[in-house]
């Protein structure tokens, strides 16, 4: 079973925006929006500086679903956080729960008006019949509905942001982690997937049985 | 006074909660907002280079997803 998850190599990253670039493009995401973004530590420190991709993590337990007034979040099957923004009405709650600053609102109106909330999709929509205008134009691309994963980790040129089912991804980095023998650190896993820093990625745990058309 | 202060707390954390993080898929919605799967759908043209798999079969389109992901392990790809 699918839990799509996100996977940024710090050793490989070249800060090249390449993925922030694919982000924008293959979605249409408006100026001031980004969801996608490189963040780069101790920068200009050589030997030390890192650069990390970071977005929506698309949490085991995500913050933002639990602080959500109007609950507008949702998990599909294959692990995917995403929301409805025809139920969002933001408030900016799920913005100061994320520990990835991953919830973007766009700014244009009058007054500072915050719109309503953007962020990451993992490429697969929102709550729109898949691959129609409506879902393109709210959500972005559907990606995984075409059998592709995110455009940020298939365009990463150094493949340092995988994308994928995360025992697949895991085990893409492990083998790139002994090769190399260095760089085991997992950014983001402790806090979105509960791994602890150094530990094996944790096993899936079966979903609970869902009802309905299969 | 005590009581006041009680019945204040009580209104006061009303709304915080948290909500269950569970998958729930039914009749098109996950937790009431409509989405499809997407396995649910159609593959695309071979020419638009999606996946293949078999409309509605999710271990299928799994399979399919899985090849792609395979495919960004660049020690497996070229030394193959």
């Amino acid at each position: 079973m699918a839990r799509m998850k996100f996977l940024c190599d710090s050793e490989r990253c070249i800060e090249c925006n390449g993925c922030v670039t694919a982000c924008k493009n293959e979605n249409e995401v408006p100026w001031g929006v980004n969801r996608r973004r490189v963040v780069t530590l101790n920068d200009g420190v050589v030997g030390a500086e890192k650069s990390i991709s970071v977005a929506c993590m698309h949490c085991s337990d995500a913050p933002c679903m639990a602080v959500c007034p109007v609950d507008c979040f949702y998990r599909t099957d294959d692990g995917v956080v995403l929301h409805d923004k025809d139920l969002c009405i933001g408030c900016g709650y799920c913005f100061y729960a994320c520990p990835f600053g991953a919830p973007q609102f766009p700014q244009a109106g009058a007054f500072g008006l915050r719109g309503k909330m953007d962020k990451c999709t993992f490429c697969s929509g929102g709550p729109e019949p898949d691959r129609s205008e409506a879902e393109f134009r709210k959500y972005g691309r559907n990606r995984l509905a075409e059998g592709k994963l995110p455009a940020c980790a298939e365009m990463c040129s150094t493949k340092a942001l995988l994308g994928g089912d995360g025992d697949v991804i895991a085990d893409i980095y492990r083998e790139r982690v002994l090769r190399r023998g260095r760089g085991a650190d997992l950014w983001g896993w402790s806090s979105a997937y509960g791994v602890k820093p150094g530990a094996q990625p944790p096993v899936q745990q079966p979903a609970p049985a869902t009802t309905g058309k299969s | 006074m005590r009581l006041a202060l009680v019945l204040i707390a009580a209104l006061a954390l009303a709304a915080c909660g948290e909500k269950e993080q569970v998958v729930v898929y039914k009749q098109g919605k996950y937790q009431g907002k409509p989405d499809n799967r997407s396995w649910d759908n159609d593959p695309l043209p071979a020419e638009y280079r999606g996946g293949s798999w078999t409309k509605g079969d999710r271990s299928s389109w799994e399979e399919s997803i899985k090849k792609r992901q395979l495919s960004q392990n660049e020690y497996r790809r070229i030394y193959q």
